[in-house]
C-alpha cells in the first residue's frame, strides 16, 4: 500500500492511499462526527451528510465517509462552514424525527443523539411536515418505528448479509421514503427470520427488540413461581451493558444479579444444552445407522428454523426434531422438576435470558406447547436483562460471584457452554457421539476443526471405522450454499450445524450493541474482534469445567434414569422434540 | 405464487431469461412486465426475485420509486396530466382537478369500472403546447378545463373516433 501526503487542519500527514477522508482522519487522530457509515463500508451510502468536511479539489463540502483522500489534499474539519454544515445535517435529520428521547429504549445507545450532542444541534430549527409514520409491533420479536429512522440503510445491508437475500429495503420516493419489508408489511407477514441483526446495527430506536419486561413484571406481581434460565452467550456479553470490556465473562455476577431480582430459581440453559446433545447425538446415530434422512441439521437456532420454513420447506425432514435447549429445559421444568418439587406447573413462569430476538418468536410457536402449557413463557434479550438490573438499583460491578441453582436440574458441562458460538453445537454433539460410537472419550476433547469464524467449516472424521462428514455454517448466506447442495442431491455431509446469526449466538441480535462511538476504551477495530473476544470467554469457561461432555452430566444421567429412560424414548419425544411446517413468505 | 397462472409464470420467466447476461437486469425486466401486463403485483415480484436472486424488498423499492411502474392494474384509458412547470403555470392543476372531479378518483387511482386511470406526470417535454394531457399516448395540446367533460364523454362512448 503506497502512502500519500495530505494535510488536516494545515498539519501534514502521510496516510494510506485509498482510504476515505473519515478513515484517514481517524488514522491521524481525528474523530470526524459521523453517523450512517458503519463497519468498514458494510454500510456506506453517505446518506446522512453528518460527516461533511472541506477538502481541496472538491466542489463544496464532501461526505468524508465516502470521499477518498488523494495526494496533496488539504482537509478542514473545524472551519465555521464545515461545523455549521454538520450541525445543519443533524438538525435536518431531527426535523423528521419523533423526538421522544426520554421514553426511547435506545436512549443511552442512540447514535443520532450522540452526533446531535457532538455537533451542537439546536432544537426545532426546521419545522414542517413529517414523513407518514409506520409503527409495526405485530411481530413477537421486533418493533419497527419509522418515525425514528434516518434512512441510513445499515439494516438493509446487514439483513442482506445475515439473511442472504434480505427482507428490508427502501420503498417509495423522496419525502415518503421509508425502510420496510416489501409492501411496508409487518415483520410478522414477511419472510423475516426474526434474527434481529437489524436491531444490532440500527443507529437509532427505529428497529428494536420487542420488550417483554412487562410480562415478567406481571408474572412476579401475580406471585407466580418465576424461574429464569440464561443462555451461554449471555454471560460472555452482559458485562458490556455495564461498561466492562468486551469478552469479560460475568457468569457469577449475572447469577448474583438474577437472584436479587426476585427469581425463585436461577438456572443455566446449558443444562438444556446438555440434554439437547443427548437427544440430538442419539438422533444422528440413529439416522446414520438406520438410513434416516441425512444430512441431519441442528435446530437450536430459531432464526435458522424460520429461514428453513420460509425458504426450504422441502428440506424440513433434514432438521433435527430436537427442541432448542431453553425449550427443552422449559419442558423439563414444567414436568419433571415441577412433579418432584410439588409445584403446579400452571403456576410456573419460565423466563429465558437469550442473546437472541428470534427466541421471543420461538417461545410462541404452537409446536412448543407441552400438556397445554408453553415450555417457555417470556424471553428477554441480554440487553433487556441489562435494563432490568439497572432499574433495580443493583451495582453490577460490585456484585459477588454466585453459583447457579442446582437442585435436581441445573448442572452443566463444558459442552453446553460452547453452544453459544458457531461450531459449538457440532463440537458438543461430536464429543458425545464419539463416545457412544467408540465407548471411549475423544482424547483431545476439543474438535478444533469446527472452531473459528470462517463462513463454512467442514471436516471429515473417522470414528471407529465410520466416516462422518460434517459442516458448520453461520448466517443464512453461508447456510444457503450447503442447503442448495442438499436440495440438488449433492451434499456429502452427515451432520450440519447451522446458526442464524453470523458468528453464532455470541453475536446474536439480542446482544449488547457494539458501537465504536460508545466504546472509547476498546480497540479501533473492535467490530473485527468482538466475536473472537466473546467466543474466547465461552471456550475458557468450557476449559474450566471438570466435566466437558454432555453424557457425563450426572443430573442428565439421573433424569434419564428417573424419568425419560433413554434418549429418543417415547417420553423424551413427548417432551423434547418438535415439528416444523413450511410457511408462505408473503401470507395474505 | 399460487395466484399466478402457469402461462403467466412461463411468460415472466421468459422475460427474466431475456436479460440473464445483463449485470443489472432489474429495470429491463420490470419495464417489460409493466408493458406486458400494465402492472407488477407482489406475486410477480416474488417470481422475479426467485429468478434473479434480487430481494423482493429491493424490487418493491424500485417499483415504488419509479412512477412508470404500477402496483395496481391500470384502466383501459390512462390519462396523463402534465404538471411540469410550464403546464402548471398554464393551469394544469385546474385541468387535473376537473378530471379528478368528474371521474371521482385522485391522481394515481383507477375508476372502479376499470375505464380510466388518472396520472399526474412531471414534465413530458411538451412545454410549447402547455397544458398538455396524454390519453393512451394521444396528446391533447393546450387543454382547457371546459374541454375536459367532452373528452371523458367521448371515451366513455367507446372512444372510436379518437
Amino acid at each position: 500500500m503506497s502512502l500519500i501526503n495530505i494535510k488536516i487542519e494545515g498539519i501534514p500527514y502521510q496516510v494510506e492511499e485509498g482510504l476515505t477522508i473519515l478513515e484517514a482522519a481517524k488514522a491521524c487522530g481525528y474523530e470526524i462526527p459521523s453517523l450512517c457509515a458503519f463497519n468498514h463500508g458494510e454500510c456506506n451510502r453517505g446518506s446522512c451528510r453528518v460527516c461533511l468536511v472541506e477538502a481541496t479539489g472538491a466542489r463544496g463540502l464532501v461526505a468524508s465517509c465516502v470521499y477518498p483522500v488523494n495526494e496533496g489534499m488539504e482537509i478542514t474539519i473545524s472551519s465555521p462552514k464545515a461545523v455549521a454544515a454538520r450541525r445543519a445535517s443533524v438538525e435536518l435529520l431531527l426535523s423528521n424525527h419523533s423526538m421522544q428521547c426520554q421514553q426511547c429504549e435506545k436512549n443511552e445507545k442512540c447514535e443520532l443523539l450522540h452526533v446531535a450532542r457532538l455537533t451542537g444541534a439546536r432544537e426545532n430549527m426546521f419545522t414542517g411536515a413529517k414523513t407518514p409514520v409506520t409503527y409495526d409491533e405485530l411481530a413477537p420479536s421486533l418493533v419497527r418505528d419509522t418515525s425514528k429512522c434516518i434512512l441510513c440503510g445499515r439494516c438493509i445491508a446487514r439483513c442482506q448479509n445475515a439473511h442472504g437475500k434480505g427482507i428490508l429495503g427502501f420503498e417509495n420516493r423522496g419525502f415518503n421514503t421509508i425502510v420496510a419489508p416489501a409492501q411496508n408489511r409487518s415483520f410478522a407477514k414477511s419472510p423475516c427470520i426474526m434474527c434481529g441483526q437489524c436491531t444490532s446495527v440500527c443507529p437509532t430506536g427505529a428497529l428494536m427488540e420487542k420488550s417483554e419486561i412487562a410480562k415478567v413484571d406481571e408474572a412476579m406481581r401475580q406471585g407466580k413461581y418465576v424461574v429464569v434460565q440464561t443462555a451461554p452467550a449471555v454471560r460472555a456479553a452482559l458485562g458490556e451493558e455495564f461498561g466492562m470490556k468486551i469478552g469479560t465473562p460475568v457468569t457469577g455476577k449475572m447469577v448474583a444479579a438474577l437472584k436479587r431480582l426476585g427469581f425463585k430459581k436461577v438456572f443455566d440453559t446449558n443444562y438444556g444444552a446438555d440434554l439437547t446433545i443427548m437427544e440430538e447425538a442419539a438422533e444422528l446415530i440413529n439416522r446414520i445407522k438406520n438410513g434416516g434422512v441425512l444430512p441431519m441439521i441442528t435446530s437450536c437456532s430459531p432464526g435458522w428454523v424460520n429461514y428453513a420454513e420460509y425458504y426450504y420447506g422441502d428440506l424440513l425432514d433434514n432438521l433435527s426434531s430436537c427442541k432448542s435447549p431453553h425449550e427443552m429445559f422449559g419442558a423439563i421444568l414444567k414436568s419433571y422438576y415441577a412433579e418432584k418439587n410439588n409445584i403446579d406447573p400452571k403456576d410456573m413462569f419460565v423466563v429465558s435470558i437469550m442473546p437472541c430476538t428470534a427466541k421471543k418468536y420461538e417461545k410462541d410457536r404452537p409446536q412448543l406447547v407441552t400438556n397445554g402449557l408453553k415450555d417457555v413463557d417470556a424471553v428477554l434479550t441480554t440487553r433487556e436483562l441489562g435494563k432490568l438490573i439497572k432499574r433495580s438499583g443493583i451495582n453490577f460491578a460490585k456484585l459477588p460471584d454466585e453459583d447457579f441453582d442446582n437442585d435436581l436440574v441445573g448442572d452443566y458441562t463444558g459442552a453446553g457452554v460452547i453452544f453459544g458460538v458457531t461450531g459449538g453445537v457440532m463440537e458438543a454433539a461430536l464429543r458425545t457421539a464419539y463416545f457412544w460410537l467408540t465407548n471411549t472419550e475423544y482424547e483431545k476433547i476439543n474438535f478444533e476443526q469446527v472452531r473459528g469464524f470462517e463462513g463454512i467449516k467442514e471436516a471429515s472424521l473417522d470414528i471407529n471405522g465410520m466416516t462422518v462428514n460434517i459442516a458448520v455454517a453461520h448466517g443464512m448466506k453461508n447456510a444457503k450454499v450447503l442447503l442448495d447442495d442438499i436440495r440438488a442431491g449433492k451434499s456429502k455431509y452427515h451432520f450440519i450445524e447451522i446458526m442464524g446469526c453470523p458468528g453464532g449466538c455470541i453475536a446474536g441480535g439480542g446482544q449488547p450493541y457494539v458501537k465504536p462511538c460508545f466504546l472509547p476504551n476498546e480497540d479501533d477495530n473492535i467490530l473485527d474482534t468482538y466475536k473472537e473476544k466473546r467466543a474466547a470467554a465461552l471456550y475458557s469457561e468450557d476449559e474450566r469445567q471438570v466435566i466437558r461432555q454432555s453424557h457425563n452430566n450426572p443430573q442428565i444421567q439421573q433424569l434419564y434414569k428417573d424419568y425419560l429412560t433413554e434418549p429418543n424414548s417415547h417420553k423424551a419425544h413427548e417432551l423434547l422434540h418438535t415439528t416444523y411446517a413450511a410457511k408462505e413468505r408473503f401470507a395474505k | 405464487m399460487a395466484h399466478l397462472s402457469e402461462a403467466a409464470v412461463a411468460k415472466i420467466n421468459g422475460i427474466c431469461d431475456r436479460y440473464v447476461d445483463e449485470k443489472t437486469p432489474l429495470m429491463m425486466i420490470l419495464s417489460d412486465i409493466q408493458k406486458e401486463y400494465g402492472y407488477i403485483p407482489l406475486e410477480v415480484q416474488e417470481l422475479v426475485s426467485e429468478k434473479t436472486g434480487i430481494s423482493v424488498a429491493e424490487i418493491y423499492g424500485v417499483v415504488t420509486f419509479y412512477s412508470f411502474f404500477s402496483l395496481q392494474p391500470k384502466g383501459k384509458y390512462v390519462i396523463g396530466c402534465c404538471l411540469g412547470t410550464a403546464c402548471y403555470v398554464k393551469g394544469a392543476q385546474q385541468v387535473i382537478d376537473k378530471f379528478s372531479e368528474i371521474l371521482g378518483i385522485k391522481p394515481g387511482e383507477t375508476t372502479e369500472d376499470g375505464m380510466f386511470t388518472l396520472d399526474a406526470l412531471r414534465c413530458i417535454g411538451a412545454c410549447g403546447i402547455a397544458p398538455a394531457v396524454t390519453i393512451n399516448g394521444k396528446v391533447y395540446p393546450k387543454l382547457t378545463v371546459s374541454a375536459v367533460p367532452g373528452i371523458i364523454e367521448e371515451y366513455r362512448n367507446g372512444g372510436n373516433n379518437l
